[in-house]
């Protein structure tokens, strides 16, 4: 039986990845437990690969450590980590058969041959793909290819399984089939994984924990519903499906709650971090929260007006897209229909709005952005 | 397409469009006119001038219209050369091949100054081999730079023969050889998918396994159809093993016994016999080195297999 070579704990000190003085990735502290399903989440560019091919050892580090129970392993090269990875692209070998591409990495152990035969067919049937053993990667398809990576990966039993983008090559309903049989390989292996993907949705149904990455920088650390109930700032909110982002200027904050005004209306909502009085803010909205009303059914005194633009049917649901006067175009779901053109009210309780300083870290904020009147700034 | 029986309603342009047939053949004209008027022609030409033996020939060798093959395979003059220029192609295009195989592998890689080198690898494609000779005789003859400066340093007694013979051919041979063998190698080094290598390295392998089991398997068609090419092009060296080489001893290989027939003994029927057995015998080089590539895998190298 595949089993995982167990270790305690794997940890990233301050571990960066510059390029040409350009930092790819930096200042990345993580501790992945055994077992754990860590996820990457980010946009292309965010540094999540970067730092799935320093940990894969393809990248050298520029700055800080990599310890696995406390033994270096950031020096140690690729072939020596003993760590599985899964290419965006499958990197399958074309030359070789399903179990030869297999069995390549227990050869290169100079394991005995019974057992590499053993082994070989143990993985190829925990990916079922028996009677496809023979043929070579070229007569497969996306997703049988996939899962011949996947088995190449798990047949070594790796301390550490690495995935990258595993699923983006695959079309939309074999995407949530791979999805199911990787959580499905996860838990009846225990491998301990970190998968790297710009897919939210991914993320947050694969992932015991998920690190948001933005511009080479950790964003947030959590477990998913304390990441999609809890983002700590309005980039990660952007990426748990708060569709509604829209740039706003604080009026006053009482309590954990702030009044902004958007175009041209007021807004109250629940204030995550830190603003003041005058502070330019950003207030997040999911469209599940946004509900279109009666003129006089207006919660939190939260009101918005537009016009219907778009309409799409999702099944269950409809999606509606409102244009508000200014612009903007709000996202939210409805369960019948408004009239295209028709012009609304739409509402949203307070505690469903969140409310972000622009600039998520106080490090990273230029002084004098724009926010000139927070010199007198009235902290909560 | 149409079921067989029902009248498609498609005109006859249209069916014939569909097999591939219409206007745009035409653009095949000029080169096809070509090809038969200064290939097909001539060499049939040639071929029938091989079955007419000079009345000298015929006397000499016997064998009736075939009289010209009884001499080639008779004459050991005429007949060594075959092994003369064996002797020189087969090393000189291996030789090219398993030197541009490590080049190609280092300047896959990013550094400083890749660029140049790269340049001054290719440039002696530039160099025709009438330059290239003239070099060799100037930089290694006996009075050249190089012995000067080996007797001069006291290195050797007396200066190195390396002109006017077999060496010197064989160095000319590399030198135009090499570039085009490493370029056509380069290419085909750029179309595996470097994740491969990732993968093969994550999966333990070292970077001699994963040269041996990874890269080299995948690159080896490429490496016999650059080998037939560099083969082919060394197979019929003619200005270097005059000029560098020795003409009449070392380096007598087939192009000069061809030339010789034709020039200097006014025997048309029997240059075209020594040429077309040229042929015959890269032809035959060529098979086998196909037959071999047939047996490898020739698929995509990219990485989705």
């Amino acid at each position: 039986m595949i089993t995982a070579d167990r270790f305690e704990s794997l940890e990233l000190r301050n571990v960066g990845r510059s390029f040409g003085g350009q930092d790819a990735l930096s200042g990345l502290d993580l501790t992945v437990r055994a077992g754990e399903f860590i996820a990457l989440l980010g946009p292309s560019g965010c540094g999540k690969s970067t730092a799935l091919n320093c940990l894969a050892g393809l990248l050298p580090l520029t700055h800080g450590e990599i310890l696995m129970d406390g033994r270096r392993v950031d020096t140690l090269p690729s072939e020596k980590r003993g760590f599985g990875m899964v290419f965006q692209s499958y990197a399958l070998f074309p030359h070789l058969t399903v179990e030869r591409n297999v069995a390549f990495g227990l050869q290169m152990r100079r394991l005995p041959r019974a057992e590499v035969a053993q082994r070989v067919r143990e993985a190829i049937a925990l990916v079922k793909l028996e009677e496809h053993a023979k043929k070579l990667p070229g007569q497969l398809s996306g997703g049988q290819q996939q899962r011949v990576a996947i088995a190449r990966a798990v047949v070594l039993r790796p301390s550490l399984v690495l995935m990258d983008e595993p699923l983006s090559n695959l079309d939309a309903k074999l995407r949530l089939d791979m999805r199911t049989e990787i959580r499905r390989l996860h838990q009846s292996l225990g491998l301990t994984t970190v998968y790297v993907t710009h897919d939210q949705e991914e993320a947050l149904s694969l992932a015991d924990r998920l690190v948001v990455l933005r511009d080479g920088r950790v964003q947030q650390v959590g477990t998913p519903d304390a990441l999609y109930e809890a983002p700590a700032s309005w980039y990660v909110a952007d990426f748990m499906g708060y569709r509604n982002i829209l740039p706003a200027e604080v009026v006053s904050v009482t309590a954990g709650e702030a009044t902004v005004a958007v175009g041209g209306v007021r807004l109250t909502g629940r204030v995550v971090g830190t603003v003041a009085a005058g502070d330019r803010a950003r207030v997040a909205v999911r469209p599940d929260d946004l509900s279109v009303v009666e003129a006089g059914d207006v919660v939190d005194g939260n009101s918005l007006t537009g016009t219907v633009s778009v309409v799409e049917y999702h099944g269950r649901e409809l999606a509606v897209s409102v244009q508000a006067p200014d612009g903007t175009l709000l996202h939210l779901r409805a369960p019948k229909a408004p009239a295209v053109g028709a012009t609304v009210t739409l509402t949203a309780r307070a505690q469903r709005v969140l409310v972000f300083p622009e600039s998520p870290e106080p490090a990273l904020a230029t002084t004098g952005a724009g926010t000139g009147a927070s010199e007198q700034a009235v902290a909560i | 397409m149409t079921a067989v029986g029902s009248r498609s309603t498609a005109s006859l342009r249209h069916r014939l469009a569909e097999r591939g047939v219409d206007v745009s053949l035409l653009f095949l004209l000029p080169a096809l006119l070509l090809i038969v008027g200064l290939f097909v022609y001539p060499f049939s030409y040639g071929i029938g001038l091989t079955f007419q033996p000079s009345a000298l020939v015929q006397e000499r060798w016997g064998g009736g219209v075939l009289a010209n093959y009884v001499a080639f395979f008779s004459d050991p003059f005429v007949f060594d050369s075959v092994g003369i220029t064996m002797r020189l192609a087969l090393p000189a295009a291996l030789f090219n091949v398993l030197a541009s195989v490590p080049v190609a592998l280092v300047l896959r890689r990013k550094f400083r100054g890749k660029r140049l080198v790269t340049s001054i690898l290719v440039l002696p494609i530039t160099l025709g081999t009438v330059l290239t000779a003239q070099g060799l005789l100037i930089f290694a003859g006996r009075q050249g730079w190089l012995n000067r400066f080996l007797l001069e340093a006291g290195i050797v007694d007396e200066p190195l023969r390396l002109v006017n013979n077999y060496t010197g051919v064989m160095f000319s041979l590399i030198i135009t050889g090499f570039p085009f063998a490493f370029l056509l190698i380069s290419s085909y080094l750029s179309g595996i998918d470097p994740s491969l290598d990732a993968a093969a390295r994550t999966l333990g392998a070292g970077w001699w396994q994963r040269f041996r089991r990874v890269t080299l398997p995948l690159l080896a068609p490429g490496l016999a159809t650059t080998f037939i090419l560099t083969f082919v092009l060394a197979f019929s060296v003619f200005p270097s093993a005059r000029l560098v080489g020795d003409a009449m001893g070392e380096t007598r290989v087939m192009s000069l016994m061809a030339f010789r027939a034709f020039g200097e003994q006014n025997d048309y029927q029997m240059a075209s016999t020594i040429a077309l057995m040229m042929g015959v015998i890269e032809l035959g080089v060529v098979a086998l080195v196909l037959l071999w590539r047939s047996l490898l895998y020739k698929g995509s190298t990219g990485g989705k297999g």
